[in-house]
């Protein structure tokens, strides 16, 4: 049985779902971060599958990925230093109950 | 002449108005007093010695070889230079009227400045509130009526002109916590700004189709060999009505254009010299301190009107239509104002309306001056009553405002039987009467016998029609001084000082008025001031005026004043029931003169229940229903939008995204449908 591009994109279609799934109804904004990572990895696997596949003996899709990856670190960091404010502040950290810049 | 002299006389009251403005209320009232009456005695003698070098010193600028009298441009400066042809230019035009107005504005304006040093604190010495302001705006008004004098060009006197106008509604609500003052300054700025409107339409009209502003261009021709010196001349009037005439300029409901140039200016002129129909606001002016009834509504600015015609009278020579309406305005205007000046109370407004009628004896004796007669001896004659009415009408006026001050009412029936309590005031009065009323020698008889000598000449008419209201004048001045000085013993009130004779700072000014009233007549006009400069007379000496008068016309006019004389001794020199069963024998008469002939009834009627009641209202109503409402309903259709819609907002991000998700798969359906 030869290895196709369905073989990695069907698990990576499938860590997508589950991304937006968590990232829609999970309220711990923790959580929320993580289904982020999900979809984001997702994608990273999607660019290195077709590099591989679709122009082999290129890089363009590996180094690619390599920066979303770093970038993806960046943006955690950050993300997680935010909520960690809010938490300091209000005490929780479900996103509905973050409201107080709202109005 | 050096510009050196005119150009002070025109900054000094400025630079005064900006100081005593600006820093007033840091000095003592004492001290403003005496600065104001100081600048404007230096701007006096600088005004006396430019008209003597304008008339005596016999220079080529100002005199020619025939002996005509020449304009003279001072100076002349490109104030707003819009486009080559476009330019509107400040300058001094020296002639024999400006001149003579240059006498007249600071010699009344100087006797008001002192006098109002006594006449602006009450008995104790208390200054009133806002004295400095007061006499900021005096120099601010003197200021603003010299320059309107020496206007070189008619845009020019159009700035000073609404100068006056405002600096007199700023007097006229000098006592701004009066609300009859407030009332009565804005009813004198809406009602002149009306008559201005008329003005400035004239010189849009008179300067779009001749192409220039100035006097010089539209009166005179140029002296050869001479820069900036101009000679009065009828050729260059009928060029500029050829030029209009043969330049396709419409004409408009059967009057050339020339014709509605000069009758829309007079407008302006009817507007500030107070003629009938505009002449409702003077009377009310009169709530304005006294010395500023003398200063500005008696003597310099009100008879702008005047001298406004008199500065273009070449044109209105070209018009005679605008000159027949002069004539007639006046004449109306001179008898109306003398009727209802029989029986007012209120002693200023009796000298108000008579103001209006000899305004308005000036304004015919324009009407009926004609080159043919006498060199234009109606000219001559306005200018000359202009002159000595300006002088008994200020001695009048502040005689009132001394008997005003002593009594502090300002009705004859609180006076009564003063001749013995303050007899400066009621001699200098009695002179005053004696010249508004015409008796030989004092001055008004000089200037209103020219006058009606004019007007003989033109029409019989209105020549017996004048005479009459010149008979009504002296009936109602020797009425006023009978019930101001005889009448009855004068009883003073419980609690108040007999009343005296004022400060020397008030009577001062009434003894100089006094005598210049009983000398001015014998000043040779007919060779200072004519139309075109050319002097009536070979050579002239004291008794010039005496010797040039017509007997027949003079003695009938003196005649009709003594008759009114000795009525108004008979029926007011004693305390008797004869006036009481005049007024019930006409009670329709007395009650329209009393009530001016329901002028400002009518006024009231036409702004309130037809302007403001059929056409504002309408156009409010319109405003505020159908704009408003218009956008109003817009701004209510997106409120009411966006409250619904506003829940979308809701700031969740995970609908964000639930929204954006079931959107993609939506389009990627779409696409795929319609893809296949």
């Amino acid at each position: 049985m030869e290895l196709t591009i369905l073989w990695y994109l069907i698990p990576s279609l499938l860590m997508f779902c589950c991304g937006v799934y968590g990232f829609i109804t999970r309220k711990n904004m923790i959580a929320m971060l993580i289904s982020l990572e999900l979809m984001l990895n997702a994608v990273d696997i999607n660019f290195v599958v077709f590099n591989r596949f679709l122009f082999p003996g290129e890089l363009e899709g590996m180094f690619f990925t390599l920066f979303a990856i770093a970038l993806a670190a960046a943006e955690t960091a950050l993300a997680i230093a935010i909520i960690i404010n809010v938490f300091r502040v209000s005490e929780k950290i479900d996103v509905d109950d973050v409201t107080k810049m709202k109005f | 002449m050096e510009p050196v002299i005119p150009i002070i006389i025109l900054a000094l009251p400025l630079t005064m108005f900006l100081v005593l403005g600006l820093l007033g209320h840091k000095m003592a009232h004492r001290t403003a007093g005496i600065l104001g009456t100081l600048s404007m005695g230096v701007t006096m003698v600088l005004a006396y010695i430019t008209t003597l070098t304008y008339f005596f010193s016999g220079s080529s600028e100002f005199i020619n070889e025939e002996g005509v009298r020449l304009q003279s441009v001072i100076f002349n400066w490109d104030w707003l230079a819009f486009t080559d042809s476009l330019v509107i230019r400040l300058g001094f035009l020296l002639d024999p009227i400006s001149a003579l107005l240059l006498v007249v504005i600071t010699t009344i304006s100087f006797m008001v400045h002192l006098y109002s040093n006594g006449y602006m604190r009450d008995h104790h010495g208390v200054w009133e509130t806002g004295f400095q302001r007061f006499y900021a705006f005096l120099s601010l008004f003197s200021f603003s009526m010299l320059g309107l004098v020496v206007a070189t060009n008619i845009f020019q006197m159009y700035i000073f002109w609404e100068l006056v106008g405002a600096s007199s509604y700023l007097l006229i609500g000098f006592y701004y916590t009066k609300p009859s003052a407030v009332s009565a300054s804005k009813k004198a700025f809406i009602v002149t700004r009306f008559a201005d409107l008329g003005f400035l339409i004239g010189i849009l009209v008179l300067s779009f189709y001749t192409g220039t502003f100035d006097f010089t261009n539209f009166t005179s021709t140029g002296v050869e060999g001479m820069a900036n010196v101009y000679q009065v001349d009828l050729t260059t009037a009928e060029g500029i009505r050829n030029w209009i005439a043969s330049s396709p300029a419409p004409v408009f409901m059967g009057g050339s254009v020339l014709t509605w140039a000069l009758v829309l200016i007079f407008m302006g002129g009817m507007g500030k010299s107070a003629m009938m129909p505009l002449h409702i606001w003077l009377p009310d002016a009169m709530e304005g301190p006294t010395p500023v009834s003398a200063l500005i509504h008696a003597a310099t600015m009100v008879v702008a009107g005047v001298f406004l015609v008199a500065r273009l009278f070449p044109l209105y020579l070209m018009e005679e239509v605008a000159l027949n309406i002069i004539t007639v305005v006046g004449a109306l205007t001179a008898f109306y104002a003398a009727m209802v000046a029989c029986v007012q109370v209120d002693i200023k407004r009796v000298l108000a309306f008579s103001t209006i009628s000899q305004i308005a004896f000036m304004m015919v004796s324009l009407g009926v001056a004609r080159p043919e007669f006498h060199h234009g001896l109606g000219y001559m004659a306005a200018m000359f009553h202009l002159f000595t009415h300006a002088m008994f009408k200020a001695l009048l006026f502040l005689c009132a405002g001394a008997l005003i001050h002593a009594i502090g009412s300002n009705d004859y029936t609180d006076m009564h039987g003063l001749r013995k309590h303050m007899p400066v005031t009621h001699v200098t009065f009695l002179i005053g009467c004696l010249a508004i009323a015409g008796i030989i020698p004092f001055a008004g008889f000089f200037s209103k016998d020219e006058i009606l000598t004019a007007v003989f000449g033109q029409s019989i008419f209105w020549y017996i029609w004048m005479s009459a209201v010149a008979g009504l004048t002296a009936f109602y001045m020797f009425r006023l001084y009978y019930l101001i000085f005889w009448w009855k013993e004068h009883k003073t009130p419980e609690g108040h000082h007999a009343p005296h004779d004022q400060l020397w700072t008030m009577t001062l000014p009434l003894v100089i008025l006094a005598v210049v009233s009983c000398v001015a007549g014998f000043v040779p006009f007919g060779n200072l001031v004519t139309w075109n400069g050319h002097p009536m007379f070979e050579s002239v000496n004291f008794f010039t005026n005496l010797g040039a008068l017509d007997w027949s016309v003079a003695a009938i006019s003196l005649a009709v004043a003594i008759l009114a004389i000795i009525l108004a001794t008979v029926m007011y020199k004693k305390e008797n029931p004869l006036p009481a069963k005049m007024r019930s024998a006409l009670p329709r008469l007395w009650d329209w003169c009393y009530h001016r002939f329901y002028w400002d009834e009518l006024y009231m009627f036409i702004t309130h229940k037809i302007i403001f009641g059929c056409i504002s209202r309408p156009i409010a109503w319109f405003d505020r229903h159908v704009i408003d409402g218009s956008m109003d309903g817009m701004a209510w259709v997106t409120q009411r939008i966006s409250f619904a819609i506003r829940g979308l907002q809701s700031g969740n991000i995970q609908l964000y995204v639930w929204i954006y998700l079931v959107g993609v798969i939506l389009l990627g359906a779409i696409t795929a449908v319609c893809l296949l």
